[in-house]
């Protein structure tokens, strides 16, 4: 859905609030910012994590998984988050399985990653109909949200972040010094898989904003961009949800006004930062050296 | 008065096994070690050391024979002994160009295993705690550093001031001198000797080099051709003992300030590689 469909007499006016007021009087635009800051908050909270672990080919390689199963469902007739939820939690566990070192296997994982689209591809060719549902799964359809999709999406999201703030330290110390955790007497084996169940639900929500091929854009560019700013995994957390949130909110308030995709501009602005932050090696220097 | 042992290893064999192979590490290994004693575990690459700590720790299941640490027999890492044991492991697996401050990784010395967020004032407790330890490993200037800015010789007390924050009383380093040159490692060896005295902490070092750990060691623990010995540094380091421990010729030779060259090959693909001298 687009847009700028019957809104073509829209203008941006410079006054945020009157615009903001014009926006919310569509219930898409509502849905879709409320969706897409719970999902930027899941993102940005768990793609630090990501991050840290050095995992995001993983976390990326599920994403693709789950498309898979998404076209897989949408040719069986049934919903296709079901077929993305079932896939990426059942990739999840299978990576979690195979143990930290697996998550950094490129080799192996890009191997798994191209069939798993291949797979996708043919059973889109397979199914008779348009393959609508599939197409927005790759690319994200944000707009197209329905209410029930924004309570679902909020569920899951609480759980995640439960789930992320009762096991932040073990997993923070598992990705930072896995030796260390495991023989502190933390199961490195279990946390790994708890983490790539979370990594599996954090995807299958993101997807509906961003899309499989764009799931970087909201899970490990703003965590990146984190990295290289934050002294401190807390505040590494905070800047990553700021600016996965930011992204989301400038992408759809600026795909009101223009007639091109909110995918495109969320990827673009957190890209425009890391780039920014990437440019400026001081950068970090300059603003956050005094924080305590 | 005897000490009271904090480690005791009857018949212990230990290795990998998989469905088609037994790899057996070392077999047959019987020791003990005293409360507060220093000890030094040598031996060529590949010969164990690193094992012997992984079974110790209860990461890896002994094959045979019975482990005791700290009076309970430790079965897998989860049971609650572990948090009386620092470790510094050979490697580390946090990112070479991280920007977490170093006071940070400390930190996770006391929380790491914690559930939930500390509230404000806990988490100010643990900061100073953590601080305070960088301080007594000489690295206060580096508490806010990041660790991608880190020396080696820096993170190695970076990693001790992590492994002493929970106040243990066992201290598992393995190959804490590996990144450092001659005159840290006599400076590091020293301010472990200095930290664990004062803390009654007994410490394990796996090491290559015997020479900065001769003036501090209390016993040798040998790893070497599928066997532990077990040992004061005289009787480890004499050709005899290492001649027979290899079943190959090995000369031990002393300079005239004491420290140790060994010369040798052995049986069983293990070179005689370490530099002790």
């Amino acid at each position: 859905m687009n847009a700028t469909t019957n809104m073509d007499n829209l203008m941006f006016s410079f006054n945020i609030i009157s615009d903001l007021k014009t926006m919310f009087q569509y219930d898409f635009m509502l849905h879709a910012f409320q969706a897409g800051t719970i999902v930027a908050i899941v993102a940005g909270l768990i793609g630090y994590f990501i991050v840290l672990r050095r995992s995001s080919f993983a976390a990326h390689a599920l994403s693709h998984v789950g498309f898979t199963g998404a076209a897989g469902a949408v040719l069986m007739g049934i919903n296709p988050i079901f077929g993305l939820f079932l896939f990426t939690m059942s990739g999840g566990v299978f990576i979690g399985i195979l143990g930290r070192k697996a998550e950094s296997r490129d080799v192996q994982i890009g191997t798994v990653l191209a069939f798993m689209l291949g797979l996708g591809v043919l059973f889109i060719s397979l199914y008779k109909g348009y393959a609508t549902e599939a197409y927005s799964l790759l690319f994200g359809e944000i707009l197209g949200i329905s209410s029930s999709n924004v309570l679902i999406t909020l569920i899951a999201g609480i759980l995640i972040a439960i789930a992320l703030g009762v096991f932040y330290r073990p997993i923070l110390f598992v990705s930072l010094d896995e030796d260390v955790a495991e023989a502190k007497g933390l199961s490195v084996f279990w946390i790994g898989i708890l983490f790539m169940l979370l990594i599996a639900a954090a995807t299958s929500i993101a997807v509906q904003v961003v899309g499989v091929l764009l799931i970087f854009s909201l899970m490990v560019t703003p965590a990146a961009i984190a990295e290289r700013l934050a002294s401190k995994p807390s505040h590494g957390i905070i800047i990553s949800v700021l600016i996965a949130v930011l992204a989301t909110w400038l992408g759809l308030f600026i795909s009101f006004y223009l007639p091109y995709p909110v995918s495109f501009f969320i990827t673009a602005i957190v890209f425009i930062i890391y780039i920014f932050v990437r440019l400026i090696p001081n950068f970090r220097n300059i603003f956050f050296h005094k924080l305590p | 008065m005897l000490a009271q042992n904090v480690i005791t290893v009857k018949n212990l064999s230990a290795g990998y096994s998989s469905r088609r192979t037994n790899n057996i590490v070392f077999e047959n290994a019987n020791f003990s070690i005293a409360k507060g004693e220093f000890v030094g575990i040598l031996g060529p690459n590949g010969a164990g050391k690193t094992t012997l700590f992984k079974v110790l720790l209860g990461i890896l299941k002994p094959m045979s024979g019975e482990v005791a640490v700290l009076g309970e027999k430790c079965k897998s890492s989860n049971c609650q002994t572990n948090c009386k044991i620092g470790y510094v492991p050979q490697r580390h697996t946090f990112n070479s160009d991280s920007m977490i401050e170093a006071l940070e990784i400390v930190r996770l010395g006391i929380n790491g295993r914690k559930y939930g967020f500390s509230l404000p004032a806990t988490s100010r407790m643990e900061r100073a705690a953590a601080f305070e330890m960088l301080k007594i490993v000489g690295a206060q200037d580096l508490a806010y550093r990041p660790l991608g800015a880190l020396s080696g010789g820096e993170l190695q007390r970076i990693f001790l001031a992590q492994a002493l924050v929970g106040n243990p009383d066992l201290l598992f380093l393995d190959e804490p001198l590996a990144s450092l040159d001659i005159r840290r490692e006599n400076e590091f060896v020293r301010l472990i000797k200095k930290t664990a005295q004062e803390r009654n902490i007994t410490v394990l070092l796996i090491a290559h080099n015997i020479n900065p750990l001769l003036p501090v060691l209390n016993k040798v623990i040998y790893v070497a051709n599928h066997r532990v010995l077990v040992g004061d540094a005289n009787e480890v380091f004499t050709s005899a003992f290492l001649t027979k421990l290899y079943n190959s010729p090995v000369e031990v030779l002393r300079d005239s300030f004491g420290r140790i060259a060994i010369i040798g090959a052995q049986e069983g693909g293990h070179e005689c590689d370490h530099k002790h001298g």
